[in-house]
């Protein structure tokens, strides 16, 4: 049995820990609902009066400063973000699935090259591809376009989808596969209907790592697209005004562009405890 | 079901030269049930895997009833299959598990229900049939597989170490079952196993493979009393035969000891034999009595040097001029170590076998 004074030194520890990592998202959070000469107010106090003035200028776009009043667009930028990550995971899914499982389960030539390949785009500085990108994408007629910039995304999503998916394919037992087979079903039916739902967990979580790289994402849109396009991450460096930097929107803004991968951790979390607690699948 | 034929059948795989399974030809008369016995890596499973569909056949024909298989698909042989990793589907429970091909064909319901009721009664999964697979034991999954297999009317029935992992009291009464099972309904099933107790209990003929060639393919009474060659009397039987090399005599053949000398002869007829100059004598240890006194047999000295009393039976280790023979005993005709004995070999007992080939030249003298 643990003794007491174990069991109090492990909470103290844990509650450590946990004041450490979640002490900056707590206090974006409070700055979030901040005046600017709070935030700037030294020493820096929690007790202030708290305000929705920063979350009001980002949802309605006007932005006013000591300056004058400056236009924002950060909702639009909000909803680039959305249809940026989403497409991307849809797409790397789509890829990526069949593309692990034929790793996984076929050998061939040049198989383990061309995985490998694909996990090298992660070694690779972005920006060493991106400017001699831009100039293709500028001829081509990609720059600035949601296709191009998704496209330019897959450097990022696939590769976490293949590898990480590739590994759960590995762990099916391929007699399972070869069982539903043998019961009259075709190949593709047998890929659909055992390989995927055994892997699921793993596509979930693959899915919703890729999402939170993709999200995270600031230099592809950077440079290969203008605010039109451009997500989240890139269009908070307008808080960066002429007449200094607006840290409450700032904080504002993270905490909105939190909660959307916030949600899909939250909805993905059940799949993943779902898929993972049907049990080892014996090989 | 159904009639299982294989020509001339072997498999290379990838770049490899060795053949996994080299020019095996066998054919299973509809409902019969045969065994692949041999130890890992022999060929059986890949054997089994091609009849399947799994695996492609490099050369020769698979025919199931008057179908050639070679170019079909899994799911068009109309198989059933074992797997030795069980392969049950996770999520399904039990029942749903052993109904599942029966689903695929819109087996009415209730039918599915009965057949699955007898299947698993007859495996003694009753209870288990609302559980799911990973909360059993590697028994309990093993018979859910087996019952997979068996619910189905496939033209062939293939089981892939289908006993492994059961208890031994409950092996034994299931493998009877089993076999009940499938004679009433006419399987005909091909069982890969290397556990020759089961291949010899639950098939009608078995199939002795090593190296990917199939050594011999019989009854179990042919590979016990007629043994092909030196690998079939090796491997099957147990303590293993006693093999020892040999010459042959104006009267009969005598048995050389390590050093190459006559430890003793036996008497007998060596007609065909006048061409073989290198021979081995094979003797079965159950044939072997310790003490003597048995009619048409040929009796010699020898001196017990153990004798290992293994619950129903005994071996005796016994010394006859300088070769090392095992013989199985009763507990009654069990001597002490170091008394000298009377052995007799029936004559009908010793099997002659060509030394550089290791095929059979004679069995009984």
């Amino acid at each position: 049995m643990q003794s007491p004074a174990f069991r109090v030194v492990r909470a103290l520890l844990l509650l450590l820990i946990g004041i450490f990592f979640l002490f900056p998202i707590v206090w974006v959070l409070l700055m979030s609902f901040m005046t600017n000469v709070d935030i700037l107010r030294s020493p820096p106090s929690p007790f202030f009066v708290p305000t929705l003035r920063n979350y009001v200028a980002l949802i309605s776009g006007h932005l006013s400063t000591s300056s004058g009043e400056v236009q924002i667009d950060y909702m639009h930028n909000l909803l680039n973000s959305v249809i940026l990550s989403t497409c991307s995971v849809i797409v790397s899914l789509i890829l990526g699935v069949p593309a692990a499982y034929a790793f996984a389960r076929f050998k061939f030539r040049g198989g383990e090259d061309m995985a490998f390949t694909l996990l090298s785009f992660r070694f690779a500085p972005p920006l060493l591809v991106l400017l001699p990108l831009l100039g293709y994408f500028q001829a081509i007629g990609l720059y600035d376009t949601y296709f191009g910039l998704i496209w330019v995304y897959q450097l990022i999503t696939l590769p976490l989808v293949l590898w990480i998916t590739r590994g759960y394919f590995e762990d099916v037992s391929e007699d399972l596969e070869l069982a539903y087979r043998l019961d009259g079903h075709s190949w593709l039916s047998t890929f659909f209907r055992i390989s995927i739902p055994l892997a699921r967990p793993g596509i979930a979580a693959a899915g919703l790592l890729s999402f939170i790289f993709a999200w995270n994402n600031f230099i592809f849109a950077l440079i290969l697209g203008s605010s039109s396009v451009q997500p989240v991450t890139v269009g908070a460096l307008a808080f960066i005004t002429a007449s200094g930097i607006e840290y409450g929107q700032i904080a504002a803004a993270l905490v909105l562009s939190v909660i959307p991968t916030l949600i899909l951790a939250i909805f993905t979390q059940r799949y993943l405890v779902e898929g993972l607690s049907l049990g080892a699948i014996k090989g | 079901m159904s009639t299982l034929i294989l020509d001339d059948v072997s498999k290379i795989y990838g770049k490899d030269t060795r053949r996994s399974v080299d020019g095996v030809s066998m054919s299973i008369k509809d409902g019969e049930i045969i065994a692949l016995l041999g130890s890992s890596g022999c060929g059986k499973t890949s054997t089994l895997r091609m009849i399947a569909g799994f695996e492609d056949v490099t050369s020769g024909t698979i025919r199931i009833g008057d179908k050639v298989v070679n170019d079909l698909k899994p799911s068009e042989r109309d198989v059933a299959m074992a797997f030795e990793g069980y392969a049950l589907y996770p999520p399904l429970r039990v029942r749903e598990n052993i109904a599942f091909s029966l689903l695929k064909n819109r087996t009415p319901r209730a039918e599915i229900d009965k057949r699955v009721g007898a299947v698993s009664d007859m495996l003694e999964i009753g209870p288990l049939l609302d559980k799911y697979p990973p909360s059993l034991s590697g028994g309990q999954q093993q018979r859910v597989s087996l019952a997979r297999a068996m619910v189905r009317n496939a033209s062939a029935f293939l089981l892939d170490e289908p006993m492994s992992q059961l208890e031994p009291q409950l092996r034994a009464l299931l493998r009877a079952r089993i076999k009940d099972h499938m004679t009433a309904h006419r399987m005909t099933t091909v069982i890969v196993t290397h556990d020759q107790t089961e291949a010899i209990a639950l098939s009608d003929r078995v199939a002795v493979m090593d190296k990917g060639l199939l050594q011999q393919f019989g009854t179990p009474d042919d590979l016990r009393e007629r043994p092909a060659n030196l690998f079939v009397a090796s491997f099957i039987g147990e303590p293993p035969m006693n093999i020892f090399p040999g010459a042959r005599t104006e009267n009969g053949v005598v048995v050389l000891n390590e050093r190459g000398e006559a430890a003793f002869g036996i008497a007998g007829a060596t007609g065909g034999l006048s061409a073989h100059d290198g021979l081995h004598v094979g003797i079965r240890p159950h044939r072997i009595h310790v003490g003597g006194g048995v009619p048409g047999a040929e009796t010699v000295q020898g001196e017990v040097l153990s004798s290992h009393w293994l619950g129903d039976h005994s071996h005796i280790g016994l010394s006859v001029g300088g070769c090392f023979l095992i013989a199985v005993g009763d507990r009654d005709a069990t001597p002490p170590a170091g008394s000298v004995v009377p052995v007799s070999i029936p004559r009908d007992a010793v099997h002659l076998f060509d030394s550089a080939s290791g095929a059979a030249i004679q069995h009984g003298l």
